[in-house]
């Protein structure tokens, strides 16, 4: 039963992280990521570390649940790292063959590695506090400005609203057709590539068919229910910044201030 | 020849925040020949077990044996008898007819047994064969797109692709869901005749207390994942307590000759369908004067 | 007053075309407001068809579907038309939007540009309505059939719909999540005094209605009380529809000649008949 399965990994609670407007969420950690690559120095890593570290205790998210975040991309952060080991001229420290580590290299692979463990980190962090629905809302308000350009941004984020709520009954009717086709000798596990992707037709065509059916009658809902687009549309749950919003865009640009100082100033 | 199951467990997704109990220490046996009901409320665990009976699902703990062979086989010739074991058990999804795929309906029946292995000339004989037995007549289907059907016809065809693998026992998962009364009779009679006929054991799931009295003569009440009693339906439905706590009730035929008896006309209250309910009355009538 | 009116009501699907196929020829109807009217009529009868006029959904090829007086072919006047009609569809996985149930009952009043505080209001009203109120912050997927569908009424009935149309609510749950739905619309019905217009074929739900429409190849086949309607047990049989138990053990007993009162439809009626019957003295 794969019904259980909660979209994304949002971790319900209540922390002043969790409280505050997506918007500024999302800002924020485009700022910060920004910074990230902006101040690469050994203090501003320690401020930025330190904030992150910070913020995850904050948020009451177990520790251990947000480093699991990092598991897919372990190998890569491990592949970056061994590649700037070796790919830097400078100091040598150690040499295998043609391939020669040096102390520059190090240096540089530590950054680099810390770079994407920081990007990773805070990027989970948000969606671990942010519920995908309240991200949906907080999208389609920052792009509101970019409709005059001709940008979709109210259907787009009904878009991204349906998929959230039709992902788990997809994925529930993926795992029905399947077992209907395996108790008719289908074998979904065994053979090469291609043979293995011929396999799954028998479960790609009713999946189309029923997705297809169930778009028509949802359509068929949404007039029904008054739907005409996005215009005079009001919503219920109006995106709101208040004074915890306030507060963390103000800690926020003094930690700026801090990294700007060290960076320059020493 | 039967299928037991010995002391099932299941859990899904276990070790996480999601574990889930779907079935505890289930015993049961389906004879062969018999056509045996599993009833209870949505959630009570009817479609993990039957999703046991074909191997789609391997118990957590406990066995379960097709005609003595256990289907979690442990090694090479194990597994091959286990996988031959689990082709005698078709399964009948619930709203089957989601499941068809092909350009035509004599394509989609012969889907399973091509995937048995069969050449080419036992595979139409196969599917003619299916196709007769639902009632949809192979010359005039066979080349008939199934998405053209109507509802009762398409879920037939669908029935029909599991025919044609042969099984010996036969496992309809709320058979009659979403039909009119017209097409729920149809069906009915088409597996009372699959079963009368062509001796295929039938295992079904129904939430029609009134289904099950009528078609069963072995009925597998569960409840939170439990098998709370596995007997004749005479027995079953003489089990207030245990129908009561399963969300169930009698089927309307013996509530209602319950009520003639409780208001003093002396009936028995054991009537399988509407015949023997209009027997028990007349008997009754006659009785009291 | 009747609320709404079909005039010689023809829908065709496909004209034109090789697949051409009638779906409703001709139906003649008013249903008055603050009626419980069921229509019965097995699959393919046209039941869905008619239902989807009635806001608009659909409109008719020939003759004129009216909704308090307003013409469903009359664009100006069709969104007022669905905010006095809401639909509930059969696949309750297939009709509801959002992934929060508080947010999918807030979607119609939305559509509507109601004012945030007001649609806040109406949402937790609807669901208190429909004994859902405890599950509004759930995901849909997590409900059962019953629920879902109760959510569904909630989505309508935020929108302050007059009328309720229900095209065969029940035909994908099961016999819990049927009475709890069928439960949900007569207290609405009964408390609210909205209009409902049911599609089933159900016979045990039809016997709730004041008003019973049995519909059969396009076509009005038989309109009456429940109870004119149950007793004609030949015409349901014929027409490929159930009646009550009841109504046909009396049925079964009277051919064989026993002489039993006319139009017994519940097993309360059956009972007392009998018990009249087996002990004439007493």
């Amino acid at each position: 039963m794969l019904n259980n399965i909660a979209i994304g990994q949002y971790f319900p609670g209540n922390s002043i992280l969790h409280r505050l407007d997506p918007r500024v969420k999302l800002v924020l950690l485009l700022v910060y990521l920004a910074e990230v690559f902006v101040f690469s120095n050994a203090r501003s890593y320690m401020i930025l570390g330190a904030t992150a570290g910070l913020l995850i205790w904050i948020s009451g998210v177990p520790f251990r649940m947000v480093l699991r975040s990092l598991k897919p991309l372990w190998w890569i952060i491990l592949f970056t790292f061994i590649i700037h080991l070796f790919s830097h001229p400078g100091t040598p420290l150690w040499t295998i063959g043609m391939f020669t580590m040096t102390w520059e290299g190090v240096n540089q692979g530590v950054f680099i590695s810390l770079r994407l463990i920081l990007l990773i980190l805070m990027s989970s962090l948000l969606t671990f506090t942010t519920s995908p629905l309240r991200l949906t809302d907080a999208l389609e308000s920052l792009l509101n400005p970019l409709k005059r350009f001709g940008l979709p941004a109210h259907e787009l984020a009904m878009m991204m609203t349906i998929a959230l709520r039709f992902i788990p009954t997809l994925i529930e009717e993926t795992d029905k057709i399947m077992k209907a086709q395996e108790s008719r000798g289908a074998d979904f596990s065994t053979g090469s590539v291609l043979s293995r992707l011929r396999n799954m037709v028998p479960v790609l065509v009713p999946l189309f068919l029923s997705a297809f059916r169930r778009a028509d009658e949802l359509a068929m809902a949404m007039e029904a229910r008054g739907y005409r687009g996005g215009i005079g549309r009001t919503r219920m749950k109006v995106l709101q910044i208040g004074s915890v919003d306030y507060l963390a865009v103000f800690l926020f640009l003094l930690m700026t201030a801090a990294l700007c100082m060290i960076s320059w100033a020493g | 020849m039967s299928i037991e199951l010995k002391e099932v467990t299941y859990c899904y997704m276990p070790g996480t925040p999601y574990e889930r109990y779907a079935l505890r220490q289930v015993s049961v046996s389906i004879q062969d020949g018999s056509f045996t009901a599993i009833a209870g409320h949505t959630g009570s665990g009817k479609s993990t077990l039957v999703q046991h009976l074909n191997g789609l699902l391997q118990p957590s703990s406990g066995q379960v044996l097709v005609d003595g062979i256990d289907l979690k086989g442990s090694d090479k010739e194990a597994r091959a008898a286990a996988k031959a074991a689990r082709r005698r058990v078709g399964m009948v999804f619930q709203y089957p007819e989601q499941q068809l795929f092909e350009e035509t309906v004599e394509k989609d029946v012969a889907f399973g047994p091509k995937n048995q292995g069969l050449d080419p000339g036992l595979v139409q004989g196969r599917v003619e064969e299916a196709m007769n037995l639902v009632g949809l007549d192979y010359a005039s289907f066979r080349n008939r797109s199934p998405f053209q059907l109507s509802g009762g016809q398409k879920r037939r065809a669908a029935i029909a692709g599991v025919l044609a693998l042969h099984p010996r026992y036969l496992v309809l998962d709320e058979p009659t869901a979403g039909l009119d009364p017209c097409g729920r009779e149809d069906l009915i009679r088409m597996i009372q005749k699959l079963h009368r006929d062509w001796k295929l054991t039938i295992v079904f799931i129904s939430h029609s207390m009134e289904d099950v009295a009528r078609l069963a003569d072995s009925v597998i009440l569960m409840n939170h994942g439990e098998c709370v009693i596995q007997d004749d339906p005479d027995t079953v439905f003489s089990r207030d307590d245990l129908l009561q706590a399963a969300g169930l009730r009698p089927p309307h035929i013996q509530r209602l000759l319950r009520k003639l008896q409780a208001a003093g006309v002396p009936v028995q209250t054991r009537a399988k369908n509407i015949e023997e309910c209009l027997a028990r009355i007349r008997e009754g009538l006659k009785h009291a004067q | 007053m009747s609320f709404i009116e079909f005039h010689d009501l023809t829908h065709c699907y496909n004209q034109g075309q090789e697949n051409e196929y009638m779906a409703i020829c001709g139906v003649n109807l008013s249903i008055e407001q603050g009626s419980f009217t069921v229509i019965l009529g097995r699959n393919g009868s046209g039941k869905s068809t008619l239902a989807k006029h009635i806001n608009g959904l659909l409109l008719p090829t020939s003759g004129v579907c009216l909704v308090d007086g307003r013409d469903t072919q009359d664009m100006d006047d069709l969104w007022a038309i669905r905010r006095q009609v809401g639909m509930v569809f059969q696949n309750p996985d297939n009709q509801l939007i959002a992934a929060v149930v508080e947010d999918d009952v807030a979607f119609g009043p939305e559509n509507l540009g109601i004012a945030p505080q007001e649609i806040r209001s109406r949402v937790d009203e609807a669901l208190k309505a429909v004994g859902m109120e405890k599950y509004k912050s759930f995901a849909p997927h997590l409900l059962s059939g019953g629920q879902k569908q109760r959510i569904a009424i909630a989505g309508a009935l935020a929108m302050r719909t007059r009328c309720l149309v229900l095209d065969e609510p029940t035909a994908m749950l099961d016999p819990q999540g049927r009475e709890e739905v069928l439960n949900t619309v007569r207290r609405l019905h009964d408390e609210q005094g909205i209009t409902i217009v049911y599609i089933t074929h159900f016979m045990e739900e039809a016997v709730a209605a004041d008003r019973i429409v049995v519909m059969d190849q396009g076509r009005i086949q038989a309109e009456g009380t429940p109870r004119e309607i149950f007793c004609e047990v030949e015409a349901m049989k014929a027409g490929g529809l159930d009646v009550p138990l009841a109504a046909e053990l009396a049925w079964r007993l009277r051919r064989e000649g026993m002489k039993l009162p006319g139009q017994i439809m519940t097993d309360e009626e059956l009972v007392q008949a009998l018990e009249a019957y087996g002990c004439p003295l007493s």
